[in-house]
């Protein structure tokens, strides 16, 4: 039996977006829902059998299921549209149609009373459609389209609340921070295929079969490093990598199945996978960009950590959560080597995202089932709700265990092999690892602690537990959640096609566990009871953990650099030369012009006698010109 | 003579038996009845252009006073195409109550015009091709003082006869030198060459061509006798007279002039940088619609020029083609004009102001004419003048072409002045709506089809090209 049905998994979420946003007028408020729903349903029925057939049979290469010339320009130079499966897109597949289920089915509860309600679907179904076709592209350019199609649905989604300022403004962001990003993606992408001649993965990704020259030409780095840093420039603005994070915590403003399902589970592993889906590139050919892109993972996920610390909204805590575990994800990409047992970063990144999905999609459903019952963001203004939601109470609880990385949960043997495959190359990079594997403990058990032990607040009315067919989805993914670590990932993810096979490291998970364990620890005691004790450590911490609270602010440099540098120096010069001088020059021909015509008027005088005298002067100036030529 | 040869004048013989059949109608109509003429007339043209369309012999007869082939057959038939545009487009005129008794009279007038500029075109003599010019143009001047009651249009009738009569004295000046020079009047025995006599000649000859397409210097009467004349007749003017003349110049310049090719291309580049300059500085001032169309039609035959001056099959080409497209582009133009000036009594371009709001489908109309008259694609507009350009840098005019795309831009100012008028500015007393009578929308219609087809229709341009090469391998 072959693939091609494969196509329908990309397709019916595009035709659930079509009818939604062509037959909102006319159509049944909420059966937009269900007929998106129903459509990624179908999807990701299909996408369990196809990962089902994918996994059980033998060969672990890659099958083009579809394929079609969209563009030719040449002979060599076309541009093709197609569904490449392997097994990390089989993966993706698995999880996106997952997560997107689950958040379509939540969203039906949460967006009950909302306006827009098809809108809302519309573009839904518009976001899982352009995040499957970007992970079955078989070629650069196609998941080029679909990763800036991810980037408008995840604009519009943000900015779904669009009467509020607040939410255009992040929204607006959001998309030019990934704009500026995907600007060096594009590059990336020209340069790679410029020195290629082919946009496609089957190609590049054979590493055998490519030759690059890796002599240095600008600034000491090779053509090839510098395409696949600007194309990780465009993966880490996805994804969220310091410095091209600002976006993210701002994008919380969007409705929290967005959060999600965009930016939580899907749509900022985006960069992820795209080094992923280009690592034999990167390691045959630019172990200086692994490099690099090992350092920006490492900082990244101890500078976000920090910040979680320190926040007090539910959502922004979550989100820098979410930049603290990509950062681990990229780190362990970026340690990774090629082939055999050196490549357990790339399984271990993998199996992460895969995880990750899980229990991030999970805690920000809780936190939106906490939201719906509270009406307000702050944890400041939360607490006690364990009485009041026990559901959701014993649902969040799994996923921070998980995310803290308490076996047997998904999320410890997935950093298990993170830690491990960090040790073996980097021991500063595992320092860090460990150091925020307790940080995360604690700032997930702070928020639990505050959220639904504490004191009780006051509120307008008492809060409720959510109705099932919110609660069902968070069930689902608390089960993936604790079981999906067993599932024995090196068997079908290696960077070589080669069965990996995991085993626990146990000095490593000890210490982590520890750590984690101290984390909880120090958490329970700050903030279990309403204590001083971590007002004392802020104050202790003085200007740093001020600078923390406010993001290390990261966003007051950018408005530095734009408002005061960009726009000071550059456009507004170039704004004056364009008005003062490109424009004055056009205004001076149209005022001769016009001048002109006036002087000239008096020839149409009405008067035919002057006609007649203007003809025949004509007449003999013609003449007159060629008898003094031929003389 | 055999009535084989004789059916060779085809296209003549049917309008002369047009204008009989008219004439025998109008002696039956009781006085009432006279606008009957209107459906006749229309009816009697549409069968004259069909039956032009139908395949045809070739040849010449009279010992060669009288020419036809392929290529004068297309041409006039073209031509067909705008007078039956301009028939059906001045029903609505014809019907007011000054005009209704005597209806015919202006068909006549044209009908009779027709035939002399078919005779023109046809012409392998001479004399005959003197003969059609003033049958072309004696009847204009008649139709251009129709409007009775109007001392405009008197005064643009008797401008047009006086400037009219003054041109034809220094081409038959021309003419007389020519003939003294080779000692004969047919064009298949006169051989040219290059003494100064025989420039004189030409000079005087085509500066009475260059009178009836208003090349610059010789178009000052253009404007007065636009403004003046019954706007029916401009159209008429501005499209169907003019064409046959580029026509016939283009005819003669490539066969009988070619060796006085030197002298020809260098009057017609001076001449044309003039008539594109200033056809457009002037046309930027115009407030008065009539006037406007006058000097942007001045423009249009300057950039005509540039295809002409190559003297090349290509150029020939294009010429004919960008005429076919002119024909449907100002005639579309010159319909809407017409409809609001009927119905509403306005030509200033202050009162087009917020006519979309009033009347939408005429003012895209519009648009669309004056954006193919400035030769926005895909218009056919564009590709015309594209064709027309393209012609010129094949003979490597280049400050030629770059004059002419300079005023291209400028050109594009003022149609877009009229665009901005019609959708942007506000007024607080537009024209009315209102619903044009059913001649006029099957003419604009047409118009409109026109400026679509022909621009995306590529066997157009293929098939007069064809013509063109047939032509010159003659």
């Amino acid at each position: 039996m072959g693939y091609q049905y494969t196509i329908w998994i990309v397709i019916l979420p595009f035709l659930a977006f079509v009818i939604n946003g062509l037959g909102s007028e006319k159509l049944p408020t909420k059966i937009s829902g269900w007929i998106a729903t129903l459509a990624i349903g179908i999807s990701t029925f299909l996408s369990y059998e196809t990962a089902f057939q994918y996994f059980t049979s033998p060969s672990g290469e890659k099958i083009i299921a579809f394929k079609t010339i969209w563009l030719r320009f040449n002979d060599t130079l076309h541009i093709d549209i197609g569904i490449l499966l392997d097994p990390i897109s089989v993966m993706m597949l698995v999880v996106i149609t997952t997560v997107s289920l689950m958040v379509f089915i939540y969203s039906q509860g949460y967006m009950k009373n909302e306006g827009g309600y098809d809108r809302y679907f519309s573009f839904l179904s518009l976001f899982s459609f352009s995040m499957l076709g970007l992970v079955v592209a078989t070629n650069l350019f196609q998941m080029y389209m679909f990763w800036e199609l991810v980037g408008i649905s995840s604009y519009l989604l943000i900015g779904f609340y669009y009467d509020k300022p607040s939410v255009v403004a992040a929204s607006k962001k959001a998309f030019i921070v990934t704009r500026f990003a995907d600007m060096g993606f594009l590059i990336g992408i020209l340069m790679i295929s410029y020195s290629t001649g082919t946009f496609d993965f089957e190609i590049l990704t054979k590493p055998e079969g490519l030759s690059f020259s890796t002599t240095s030409t600008f600034l000491g780095f090779s053509t090839i490093t510098w395409a696949l840093l600007l194309v990780f420039m465009g993966g880490a603005g996805k994804s969220a990598m310091f410095p091209l994070h600002i976006w993210l915590p701002d994008a919380m403003e969007g409705p929290t199945p967005v959060s999600a399902l965009i930016h939580a589970a899907t749509m900022v592993v985006a960069g992820v996978f795209l080094i992923a889906r280009l690592f034999p590139l990167y390691s045959a050919f630019a172990p200086h960009a692994l490099g690099v892109v090992a350092f920006i993972g490492a900082f990244t996920t101890l500078f976000a950590a920090v910040i979680a610390c320190t926040q007090f909204d539910i959502k922004r805590i979550l989100a820098f959560s979410t930049i603290s575990q990509i950062g681990y994800m990229v780190l362990a990409l970026g340690v990774s080597g090629y082939g055999g047992e050196a490549a357990l970063g790339y399984t271990a990144s993998l199996f992460h995202l895969f995880t990750h999905a899980f229990f991030k999609a999970l805690l920000f459903l809780g936190a939106g089932a906490i939201i719906h019952a509270v009406h307000t963001n702050d944890i400041r203004e939360m607490g006690g709700l364990s009485k009041h939601q026990p559901f959701t109470h014993i649902l969040f609880l799994i996923a921070c265990l998980t995310i803290a990385g308490i076996p047997p949960f998904a999320g410890f043997f997935s950093k298990d092999e993170i830690l491990a495959a960090v040790l073996t190359t980097h021991p500063i990079y595992f320092g860090i690892a460990v150091l925020v594997a307790g940080l995360t403990a604690f700032y997930m058990f702070r928020l639990y602690f505050i959220v639904f032990w504490g004191k009780a607040r006051n509120y307008d009315h008492s809060p409720h537990e959510v109705p099932a067919i919110m609660l069902i989805p968070m069930i689902l993914l608390a089960l993936g959640s604790m079981f999906t670590g067993f599932i024995p990932f090196g068997q079908f993810i290696s960077s070589d096609g080669q069965p990996l096979v995991g085993h626990i490291n146990w000095p490593v998970a000890i210490s982590s566990v520890v750590f984690a364990l101290s984390g909880i620890g120090v958490a329970w005691k700050f903030y279990m009871k309403e204590s001083s004790a971590s007002d004392n450590m802020a104050k202790a911490f003085g200007s740093m953990y001020t600078s923390a609270t406010k993001k290390f602010y990261i966003d007051e440099i950018y408005i530095l650099v734009t408002k005061g540098v960009i726009f000071q120096m550059i456009s507004k010069p170039l704004a004056w030369f364009d008005r003062n001088v490109i424009d004055a020059f056009m205004n001076l021909l149209a005022t001769k012009t016009n001048w002109t015509s006036m002087q000239i008027k008096e020839f149409q005088s009405g008067q035919l006698q002057k006609y007649a005298f203007i003809f025949i002067s004509g007449v003999l100036i013609i003449v007159l010109s060629f008898i003094y030529a031929t003389r | 003579m055999s009535l084989q040869q004789l059916l060779l004048m085809r296209h003549e013989w049917i309008l002369i038996a047009s204008v009989l059949i008219l004439l025998g109608f109008e002696l039956n109509f009781s006085e009432e009845k006279k606008s009957n003429s209107i459906v006749v007339a229309a009816i009697l043209f549409a069968i004259v252009t069909l039956v032009g369309f139908l395949p045809a012999a070739t040849g010449s007869i009279f010992g060669g006073m009288y020419i036809t082939d392929p290529l004068r057959i297309l041409m006039k038939n073209i031509l067909n195409l705008g007078v039956l545009i301009v028939f059906l487009q001045s029903g609505s005129w014809l019907r007011t109550k000054i005009n209704y008794n005597r209806v015919t009279e202006f068909y006549l007038l044209i009908l009779t015009s027709v035939i002399g500029l078919n005779f023109m075109i046809s012409s392998g003599h001479f004399l005959m091709f003197y003969l059609g010019l003033e049958l072309l143009t004696i009847p204009i001047a008649a139709a251009a003082s129709y409007d009775q009651f109007k001392s405009k249009s008197a005064e643009a009738g008797i401008k047009l006869i006086l400037s009219a009569a003054f041109s034809s004295a220094i081409l038959l000046f021309g003419l007389s030198i020519l003939y003294g020079a080779s000692g004969s009047m047919y064009f298949q025995e006169v051989k040219f060459s290059v003494d100064l006599l025989q420039v004189l000649g030409f000079v005087f000859f085509f500066s009475g061509i260059a009178f009836k397409i208003s090349i610059v210097p010789f178009h000052l009467w253009t404007a007065d006798v636009y403004e003046g004349s019954p706007t029916n007749v401009t159209s008429y003017l501005s499209v169907v007279s003019k064409g046959a003349a580029i026509f016939v110049l283009i005819l003669l310049l490539v066969t009988l002039f070619e060796p006085l090719r030197q002298v020809w291309q260098q009057v017609i580049y001076g001449t044309a940088i003039f008539t594109m300059t200033i056809g457009n500085l002037f046309a930027i001032r115009q407030q008065n619609l009539k006037r406007f169309l006058a000097f942007s039609s001045i423009a249009q035959a300057g950039f005509i020029l540039l295809g002409v001056i190559g003297g090349s099959a290509l150029g020939m080409a294009s010429v004919i083609y960008f005429v076919l497209v002119y024909v449907f582009s100002n005639l579309a133009a010159f319909g809407v004009v017409i409809a609001i000036e009927e119905n509403a009594g306005k030509v200033n371009m202050d009162d087009y102001n917020g006519l979309y709001k009033t009347n939408p489908r005429l003012s895209l109309v519009m648009m669309l004419a004056l954006f193919s008259l400035a030769g926005i694609p895909p218009l056919a507009g564009f590709f015309g003048k594209f064709f027309l350009f393209t012609a010129a840098a094949e003979g490597g005019y280049y400050v030629l072409l770059f004059i002419a795309v300079m005023n291209t831009i400028i050109s594009l100012y003022y149609y877009l002045l009229v665009v901005k008028a019609m959708f942007i500015n506000k007024n607080d007393l537009p024209v009315g709506y209102f619903q044009s009578d059913y001649f006029t929308r099957v003419a604009l219609s047409a118009c409109v089809v026109g400026i679509l087809v022909v621009g995306f229709y590529s066997p157009v341009f293929e098939y007069i090209q064809k013509l063109c090469f047939n032509y010159f391998n003659l």
